[in-house]
């Protein structure tokens, strides 16, 4: 297909889709008089039949076939959970996704938290947020690729110049370089950095439009009392943004459970750095193992619930308050 | 402040610059609020530093011949410059393995219906949860809302089985749709929460006027609503055009449907060692999401507090 044909396929279906409203539109602009719930109806029909089909449907059915066999056809119960709990292979899987979910979701927030803090009221703050918080703006196939280039490896020879700076680096202070994505298990770490690197900005901007929220007034009466930097953030700004943080830092978690882009452009889930989604994706389509790579999403599904749970209940508190 | 100062009548000029004066006072006392020390400024650079090197470094490297990146760092480039445009050319055109070009056509034809069948959907929803009483309609919504926690993963084996039944399999309409699907949720909660905001008399005194669901919609309430489609706009483009399990799963690795992220992923997967092709390809598959992030920044803060549930 040229580029001409994609634009016009495009321009096809956005023309479809206004008609499809368009007609909804007209309809209900011609039954309001007579009824508002059939505006209701006509309002939600498409909305309801995307969701029922795309989403409701789907979820149902991954739940079902997740009790049955790699083809799909046989019953075998809780086969596919006794495997992702009980094969080391999957079991690798289970800790480097715990180790994901223990490590990123802390660093991410502490690191921005400590840059939102030290940057907070300085000349050229709005610039210096902007440097750590344009990761989030780029793909994490892009950010991928960008540390990938970071931990670059060539081999330990005379003749041979290192082109990753931190080999580099390695090199320079006197140590050998080092295979960083596929020495386990370190690299899970390696990877997690990448992680890390994207969300401290997203923890920065949220936490740094909360400090700025606390009244000027209650930081002057703390400093009037003479409170040194370190009891000002301990007494003062640390309880009033406990829900922002809280906040911040379940949002995270739930990126980090859900991580699939950076596994598989770094390693592919090669050299033990599977994670649960990651492996989905593998079994899924990759091993055409229909039923584990079910039971993968519902287990990722399972681990989401309680922390969007806790989520939701959080937010609901700090907004009440 | 006239009425307290009487005697005191200033120029524009004087008045400008007490105004100066007192920012630079308020200013004084924020830097001392802060943790003076110098080295709460050298962490912050420091930080700021190694936030930035990677992204330099392969900036750096996208513009250096290949057998200069090859056989030395980028960091050697400031002692010895040699720059090229090779490697840009060489991703952007639209034929060999290496050509990255077709894929950010379809990014661009995968995003914009992506981004607008959501929205034009969610404002009709968001409205009918809003403004029309009917039975049912708290419950109704509650689910909607509830349907954000459920994790893509779950969904895509049977959409896909779903689409090959339709004869839609391996066409933009797969990806169209299913970004569509994923995003209602949430774009009918984000919009629907700020029109609830709305003051009721202005619906109210529209509808005295005469005025009907329809024309309450379009001539109230969506002039008032831009800040909140831009704020779902832009964190949907952003989400679409970085996304790629989607796109893996629907569109495949060709070059007929997948996005940059996939011919990004593919090359990174097939040839990890070609970085003057990897560089220029990432900064091709940058620079868009990046452009869009700067122009609409104060809209995107609100969409991803809203948005954090997604995915």
């Amino acid at each position: 297909m040229d580029i001409a044909t994609k634009f016009l396929t495009m321009a096809l279906a956005i023309l479809i889709f206004v008609a499809v409203v368009g007609v909804i539109l007209f309809i209900a602009g011609r039954s309001e008089r007579t009824s508002g719930k059939r505006v209701a109806f006509l309002f939600l029909l498409p909305t309801a039949i995307m969701l029922t089909v795309g989403l409701l449907y789907p979820a149902v059915r991954t739940i079902f076939y997740s009790f049955f066999d790699a083809a799909g056809t046989s019953f075998i119960g809780l086969g596919n959970y006794e495997t992702i709990f009980g094969s080391a292979e999957q079991l690798i899987v289970l800790r480097n996704t715990a180790i994901w979910v223990l490590i990123t979701p802390f660093v991410a927030t502490a690191i921005g938290l400590l840059y939102a803090i030290l940057v907070d009221g300085a000349r050229g703050e709005g610039p210096a947020k902007a440097l750590i918080f344009l990761p989030m703006a780029i793909s994490f196939v892009a950010a991928s690729v960008i540390w990938k280039f970071v931990y670059a490896f060539r081999p330990d020879q005379p003749n041979v110049n290192q082109i990753g700076l931190l080999n580099q680096i390695l090199v320079w202070v006197g140590l050998p370089p080092q295979q960083f994505l596929i020495s386990t298990p370190f690299n899970t770490l390696f990877l997690i950095v990448v992680m890390i690197w994207i969300q401290a900005g997203f923890a920065m901007t949220i936490l740094s439009a909360s400090i700025k929220a606390i009244p000027d007034d209650v930081i002057e009466a703390a400093r009037l009392d003479g409170v040194n930097p370190f009891e000002m953030f301990r007494f003062v700004t640390l309880p009033a943004i406990r829900p922002s943080v809280v906040v911040v830092m379940t949002t995270i978690s739930i990126a980090t459970l859900k991580v699939f882009d950076i596994v598989r452009t770094m390693t592919g889930g090669q050299f033990d750095t599977s994670v649960v989604a990651n492996e989905f994706y593998s079994q899924s389509f990759r091993s055409d193992n229909q039923g584990l790579g079910a039971a993968l999403a519902v287990l990722l599904f399972v681990l989401v619930v309680p922390i969007v749970v806790y989520n939701v209940h959080q937010l609901r508190a700090s907004e009440a308050r | 402040m006239s009425t307290v100062t009487p005697q005191l009548d200033l120029t524009p000029e004087e008045r400008a610059a007490l105004q100066a004066r007192s920012a630079a006072g308020r200013a004084a006392i924020n830097a001392k609020k802060k943790l003076t020390s110098p080295w709460a400024s050298f962490v912050a650079v420091v930080l700021a530093f190694l936030w930035t090197v990677p992204t330099f470094g392969l900036l750096v490297t996208s513009f250096r011949p290949e057998l200069a990146i090859k056989t030395s760092g980028w960091w050697t480039f400031f002692a010895n410059p040699e720059t090229t445009l090779d490697n840009y050319k060489a991703v952007l055109s639209t034929e060999g393995s290496s050509g990255l070009g077709a894929y950010f056509v379809n990014s661009f034809v995968i995003v914009i219906p992506a981004v607008i069948i959501p929205i034009c959907l969610a404002i009709l929803a968001a409205y009918a949860f809003a403004w029309i009483d009917f039975r049912g309609r708290n419950a109704l919504f509650v689910a909607v809302f509830a349907l954000q926690i459920v994790p893509i993963q779950v969904t895509l084996i049977p959409l896909l089985t779903l689409y090959v039944d339709a004869g839609l399999a391996g066409t933009f309409w797969t990806i169209w749709l299913s970004h569509s699907i994923f995003a209602l949720p949430l774009a009918i909660f984000i919009l629907h929460n700020f029109m609830k905001e709305i003051p009721k008399e202005l619906i109210e005194a529209a509808r005295m006027d005469g005025a009907g669901h329809v024309k309450i919609l379009f001539r109230v309430l969506l002039p008032l609503m831009k800040p909140a489609i831009a704020a779902f706009g832009i964190f949907q483009f952003l989400w679409v055009w970085n996304d790629l399990l989607v796109a893996l799963t629907f569109a495949g690795g060709g070059t007929a449907v997948a996005p940059i992220t996939v011919g990004l992923a593919n090359l990174s997967g097939t040839r990890d060692t070609a970085w003057h092709l990897l560089s220029a390809g990432s900064f091709v598959a940058i620079i868009v999401p990046v452009v869009v992030f700067i122009a609409l920044q104060r809209y995107f803060v609100r969409g991803l507090l809203a948005g954090g549930l997604k995915g």
